[in-house]
């Protein structure tokens, strides 16, 4: 197929096929049956189109066969294949299987992870067609793209993922054995509460730690406070301590690296009373926020590579003649529900469906490579009519998250086809405006909406520690920066606000500023909780 | 490429975390338990059914933006006649211009959920911090069932029990021991035989042969499984204590035990129950009803059989006694009793009744005597015949216990205060 002209859609593929040789290679599997034998069979067929045709690049995988119990396992625990325990975990596994056992909700058909190699949970209920599109989706598709897009690649280690979550899982419950489950609870409690402020969204210059350096560090660290011991320290008077030479504390704030907007960073480095052991599960939280943030970034980008590779591999073996006309009829009927969007005003409605957004974008790329209009001459003249659809893809992929992709390749034609609007709501308004649909004046508008909507920083509250004193009353500020005049939800601050205090273990401060004029809007307060 | 089948791994992966989760929701569950207690139908009290608990408290705060501050533009599909500057009237509440809808159908939140709990988790919450008093036998017990258990190796056993890792073990160690030559030495002198051939070295060559044919003896000599290495699992039946329990339910058939004074004696009887499969392997419940006579009967009779007549208790005790002297040596049996009535009995039998407990209670692990009364019949000052009789023989044995019950909601707060008088006496 790749040999062919371009042709244009669906009347001339319809016409290649009729006239395309007939299948040289006997179907991979008939009926719905699977067999651990036909799945590497399948894989290896997949890769010889995905890798060989496509050009894809991608980790070595790993298949894993699961049941619906255990897929409900890997939910609860954000799909990580080992993770440490906490309750929170219990509570998203009861909620999710009471939800499934009513019949709310079906399973996922896979999961996959970004680890090297990357591991693929496949469903043991699913047909041999859906096995054959989910290894086609996951084990290729979103392989690609953690293997290759930039953002993983600058901030998740896919080598080191599994070993991390390892030492997780042991350091936590060896904590629990040593500290006692409460107090472990209390403490990843806090950390998790203030996840979202565990990132760095900007790259800096902070040393990695490989997770042997980390035990080792926690042994030796260990290992000097008991040949430390010695109960004489005990009886020493305590020394008054110095009067404070920076009143201001600006010198103080300078040393700390503020403002930060790191959180957890923050407090794991300079939080005046936490225990190391405390310090290192702070730690651990912020370096999972940081795993998962990427994945955050693309989903769009992400869901819309899988399931574009999952369509175009299955289409291409089918043409060899590796699919049945039967198994191609049932992938699409699962591909086509999985990309649905229905409208605003549908009952299904429930926001923009980050498959049919991602998958429409990649199928309008290849349009205007292949058989580019006039209007996609003057938008996008760095590919239209390119022809290699792949290779710009492959270039998006790797160099794109959501915000930007979007950005860039959001097309007129698209979001005539979507009919996409953006409107403003405003609190006090008693109607929401629409401020631009797809027309030649709102094209722009829509996709500059469209874009900010899937920025992860501008969604997420804008937070950052912006005073602390590691003397004095030993106060700790955060400032959020109130932008259109969106203020945080009260009292899940105010409990957020609890949390960092006893992370911080002094009273804590929320000062929320208008990010216009600096005025303050409101102010929320935490105590230490007495120890 | 790799396929795992993790499907046979084991399953309570989540185990801890549900664990964890249930001590931290304790309260809410502890409430749905007792409530399940209080008003659910006799039958289904057996946490057959499950229970279920509304979850609120366990919340998981995160800074987020508040939905009805300031404003944001978003872009929405499936635009059909707007225009832009159209303006749209926002419903009463919650979403804006289609932005789907806010909570799940049935008003389910994420901090609020229904918790199903397993029959065996409803259990521990439900006894949570009750024991059984005098679990085992003050005397000897017969040594009834036979387990196996782990006892070390043996050098000798049938082959299914052979331990390969010991058995390797020692196989290797002695091999060191004994320098058996390995593949690899006569491979290369095999070698170095060719060389030497080649090289027209005779006497090399000699000498590698003569080399070669001692190692191949040696090997020989020591072989690499000897029947010395051989180690066994080993296995020693130990005598376990039989743990099986009796539980007499003794009941006043007579027709002033109206049927919700039944009722109420049947949670009784079926809390007790529950209480003791816990503990023990296997219970046998022996159910005696009386009037003026006494029988056994079977559960349906005993709970809904109508009989009139007078009540003689001491009926009841003397049917126990012998029952236990013909199928339950005591000496094999934890014999537990509960009692309930309503309190009336001839005042002549009462001496005999108290002279018979006095008789069977050395022999019982527990013995409780519930008095069921309607509500307006209870008094403090209103003291039944049986009561005042019983309460002398409280006062001398500590593994007696009476209570009083009017209520289906007050049988968990009576049962529990049995239980742990019992225990704080033992």
């Amino acid at each position: 197929m790749t040999e062919e002209p371009a042709p244009p859609r669906k009347p001339a593929s319809k016409r290649a096929r009729k006239t395309a040789p007939p299948p040289v290679a006997p179907p991979l599997f008939e009926g719905a049956e699977w067999t651990f034998d036909m799945l590497g069979r399948v894989h290896d067929a997949i890769g010889e189109v995905a890798v060989g045709e496509m050009g894809l690049d991608v980790y070595p995988c790993q298949i894993e066969i699961i049941t619906s119990e255990q897929m409900l396992d890997a939910y609860a625990s954000i799909g990580m294949p080992l993770f440490y325990r906490h309750w929170s975990f219990g509570k998203r596994f009861a909620i999710e299987q009471t939800r499934y056992k009513r019949g709310q909700q079906s399973l996922a058909y896979e999961l996959v992870i970004n680890s090297d190699p990357c591991i693929c949970y496949c469903m043991e209920e699913n047909s041999a067609t859906m096995q054959t599109l989910v290894l086609a989706h996951a084990a290729f598709g979103h392989n690609h793209f953690f293997k290759n897009n930039y953002l993983f690649k600058q901030w998740t280690r896919a080598d080191a993922m599994l070993d991390y979550l390892d030492f997780a899982r042991r350091y936590v419950a060896d904590c629990e054995e040593r500290h006692g489950i409460d107090a472990v609870e209390a403490t990843l409690d806090a950390a998790h509460a203030l996840m979202n402020q565990g990132v760095d969204r900007t790259p800096k210059a902070r040393r990695a730690t490989s997770p042997k350096e980390l035990s080792a560090r926690e042994a030796a660290r260990h290992a000097e406070a008991e040949a430390q011991y010695d109960d004489l320290w005990r009886t020493l008077p305590v020394k008054a301590p110095a009067p404070p030479d920076d009143p201001e504390g600006a010198k103080e704030a300078v040393a700390l690296g503020l403002p930060e907007e790191n959180i957890l960073y923050f407090l794991e480095k300079n939080a005046p009373k936490l225990a190391d052991w405390q310090r290192e599960l702070i730690r651990i939280v912020r370096h999972l926020a940081q795993y998962f943030h990427p994945q955050r970034q693309t989903k769009v980008m992400n869901e819309g590579c899988a399931t574009f590779v999952h369509y175009e591999v299955l289409h291409r073996m089918h043409d060899k003649g590796q699919l049945t006309d039967g198994a191609l009829l049932e992938a699409l009927h699962s591909h086509s529900s999985v990309v649905a969007q229905p409208g605003f005003d549908h009952p299904w409605y429930r926001g923009l469906n980050p498959y049919a957004l991602g998958y429409a974008m990649m199928r309008d790329i290849k349009r205007i490579c292949e058989t580019p209009d006039p209007e996609d001459l003057d938008w996008f003249p760095d590919i239209a009519g390119r022809g290699d659809a792949l290779a710009v893809l492959r270039d998006a992929w790797a160099d794109y998250r959501d915000e930007s992709f979007i950005g860039q390749f959001l097309s007129p034609r698209l979001m005539r086809e979507m009919r996409l609007f953006s409107v403003v709501d405003a609190a006090e308004a008693k109607a929401v405006e629409v401020t631009a649909i797809h027309d030649e004046d709102g094209y722009r508008r829509v996709r500059r909406a469209l874009a900010r909507q899937y920025d992860a920083s501008a969604q997420d509250p804008e937070i950052e520690v912006v005073e602390a004193r590691l003397s004095g009353n030993r106060h700790l500020v955060v400032e959020h920066r109130v932008r259109d005049g969106r203020r945080l939800a009260p009292d899940t601050a105010q409990d957020v606000l609890e949390r960092l205090a006893f992370l911080w273990g002094y009273r804590v401060k929320l000062r929320e500023v208008s990010a216009e004029d600096g005025a303050v809007i409101a102010e929320h307060e935490a105590i230490a909780p007495a120890a | 490429m790799n396929i795992i089948d993790r499907r046979l791994n084991p399953k309570s992966r989540s185990l801890g975390n549900r664990q964890r989760f249930i001590r931290r929701a304790k309260s809410e569950i502890r409430e749905a338990v007792n409530d399940a207690i209080k008003n659910r139908a006799v039958t289904s009290i057996d946490g057959k059914e499950p229970i279920r608990a509304r979850i609120k408290g366990v919340k998981e705060p995160v800074f987020g933006l508040a939905p009805d501050t300031g404003e944001r533009e978003f872009v929405v599909p499936g635009n059909k006649n707007f225009r832009a500057g159209d303006r749209i009237p926002k419903p009463p509440k919650g979403g804006a211009g289609g932005q789907g809808q806010e909570g799940s159908p049935d008003g389910e939140g994420q901090d609020d959920f229904v918790f199903t709990l397993t029959r065996d988790e409803f259990l521990d919450i439900f006894f949570e911090d009750l024991a059984l008093p005098d679990m085992l036998k003050r005397k000897l017990k017969q040594e009834k069932s036979d387990k196996p258990m782990r006892a070390g190796y043996a050098t000798e056993g049938p082959p299914a029990k052979l331990s390969y890792a010991r058995t390797m073990r020692n196989s290797l160690a002695r091999r060191v021991a004994l320098r058996r030559p390995t593949e690899a030495e006569i491979a290369a002198l095999e070698e170095e035989r060719v060389e030497a051939e080649a090289a027209g070295d005779a006497e090399r060559v000699r000498a590698a042969e003569a080399e070669i044919a001692r190692l191949k003896r040696r090997r020989v000599l020591t072989p690499y499984l000897d029947p010395i290495d051989l180690r066994y699992r080993r296995f020693e039946t130990l005598p376990q204590p039989s743990t099986q329990a009796v539980m007499f339910c003794l009941m006043d058939a007579s027709a002033s035990m109206t049927e919700p004074l039944k009722d109420l004696a049947k949670r009784f009887f079926m809390l007790l129950y529950l209480f003791l499969t816990r503990e023990y392997e296997a219970v046998e419940v022996v159910f005696i009803r009386h009037t003026t006579t006494a029988r056994e009967v079977d559960e349906e009779t005993f709970f809904r059989g109508v009989d009139t007549g007078g009540t003689v208790v001491s009926t009841a005790l003397e049917k126990m006694r012998e029952i236990v002297t013909a199928r339950y040596p005591v000496d094999e049996w934890n014999i537990y009793a509960a009692q309930a009535s309503d309190g009336h009995d001839f005042s002549d039998d009462l001496g005999v009744s108290c002279d018979l407990l006095r008789g069977l209670l050395p022999i019982c692990q527990h013995y409780a005597y519930v008095e069921v009364s309607s509500p307006h019949m209870m008094g403090a000052s209103m003291e039944s015949a049986l009561w005042g009789a019983y309460k002398t023989v409280a006062e001398e044995a500590s593994n007696f216990a009476m209570r009083r019950i009017s209520a289906p909601d007050e049988i968990l707060p009576v049962f529990r205060r049995l239980f742990a008088r019992a225990r704080e006496a033992a």
